[in-house]
């Protein structure tokens, strides 16, 4: 049942496979190629701003998908029909948690490569702002699962959607992105953490929140 | 087909309203294996919003609904992929119902062998019906809830979706009907959603 429910979200979310899917990538690699032109060569100061503007486009990809992720299921009617099924909407969200992260987090970590090139970044920093893409991204998925949930229903939502994020990614971000500047992989501890705990509340959080969405 | 006898259906007092606006009340019934509802009135009056409560997607206003067997429900959204072919949407619902068993002969009967290898989105809203209803003979649920079942369908679809209706009925399930639409189904119950409309409220 979770192996077809995962295959289905996978088929529907995963780059290349999905309509459109790839976009995430194709933006978080198109940002790293246009930030040298935009504040010029200086390997120097690419260096030491380089690792932020990774962790900022990977923010802003991760939020891309964000309009297909939940609603186009509540309109079809997947939601209703599954929990007629007897599967519960936070297995439905655990799910979907699952395939978005993969969707865009492991693809994005790899995306990292060549953006590090095209930023001039050293090995010491390409080295942190992976295990930090790894320790964070999980964690930007489950805050924008929840987003998406949580404005499925509203008319305006993907414009709400990119203003709710801010607050809450704002702690990974500031862990993630500090770890940089500060050489310090202790921080990145911080943004696992959070990371986990987003992971856990989101699945209950966007099962609520369909739910109540079925009530309007 | 073991146990479809025990099937059952009831609402109790049963109060729905849609935003603040009270769309019936006092609403009861008892359905049992064998036994079909036709649940008629005009747009607007709360059938769509008594089947959802009935499926244990909404909570209702007031009263309750005890149900025995499995629920199948058909509305208005067929619930299959647009970007996928007919084929692989349907195929994702045999593998949540019936382990990957594909439903052939309910895809048959509804006539759409000739447009399963054709996208989802391009398919009419007629096609997509037969195919959400092929889903649900497919779902072998003992409790059919269908909203509006027989709109967007030419005649014949409609003659063959009555049909299996009756055979479902006769295999000691339960069917629940809402539609403005007559049904040529036997020994088929008629509900009035607008009998339990509640009072309209006095001109000030």
């Amino acid at each position: 049942m979770i192996g077809t429910l995962l295959k289905r979200d996978l088929a529907k979310f995963f780059p290349f496979t999905g309509s459109g899917a790839a976009l995430p990538v194709v933006f978080f690699v198109a940002v790293a190629m246009l930030f040298p032109f935009a504040v010029g060569p200086d390997a120097n100061l690419l260096g030491r701003t380089g690792g932020g503007i990774v962790w900022i486009a990977a923010l802003l990809a991760a939020i891309l998908p964000l309009e297909k992720l939940v609603a186009q299921d509540i309109e079809l009617g997947t939601f209703d029909q599954l929990k007629l099924r007897g599967i519960a909407e936070e297995t439905m969200m655990a799910v979907r948690l699952a395939a978005h992260w993969l969707s865009f987090g492991p693809p994005l970590i790899l995306a990292t490569f060549p953006a590090a090139a095209l930023l001039q970044l050293d090995n010491p920093t390409l080295h942190l702002l992976l295990i930090g893409l790894l320790a964070g991204t999980p964690g930007l998925a489950a805050i924008g699962l929840m987003i998406a949930a949580l404005t499925a229903s509203l008319r305006a939502g993907s414009a709400l959607s990119g203003l709710m994020l801010i607050p809450l990614a704002l702690p990974i971000l500031i862990f993630g992105a500090g770890a940089l500047a500060r050489e310090d992989q202790a921080s990145l501890g911080f943004v696992g953490a959070i990371s986990l705990l987003l992971v856990a509340i989101a699945p209950f959080a966007a099962g609520a929140a369909i739910r109540a969405a079925r009530e309007v | 087909m073991q146990g479809s006898a025990s099937s059952l259906l009831s609402a109790r007092d049963l109060a729905c309203r849609r935003g603040d606006r009270l769309l019936f009340r006092g609403l009861s019934f008892d359905l049992t294996g064998g036994e079909a509802l036709h649940v008629t009135g005009a747009n607007g009056t709360g059938k769509s919003t008594l089947i959802r409560a009935l499926a244990g997607l909404t909570k209702p206003f007031a009263g309750d609904v005890r149900l025995h067997g499995e629920v199948a429900l058909l509305d208005d959204r067929p619930a299959l992929d647009p970007d996928l072919t007919l084929t692989r949407a349907i195929e994702f619902w045999d593998q949540i119902d019936r382990n990957g068993d594909p439903n052939c002969a309910a895809v048959s009967m509804l006539g759409l062998d000739s447009l399963l290898d054709i996208p989802v989105r391009y398919l009419s809203t007629g096609q997509k019906k037969r195919a959400a209803l092929a889903v649900l003979m497919g779902s072998d649920s003992t409790i059919w809830l269908l909203d509006e079942p027989l709109s967007g369908l030419d005649t014949d679809a409609i003659a063959i979706v009555a049909e299996r209706i009756a055979n479902h009925v006769e295999l000691g399930r339960i069917a629940l009907i809402a539609s403005h639409q007559p049904l040529a189904i036997e020994g088929l119950r008629t509900l009035a959603i607008e009998d339990f409309a509640p009072e309209p409220e006095p001109l000030a």
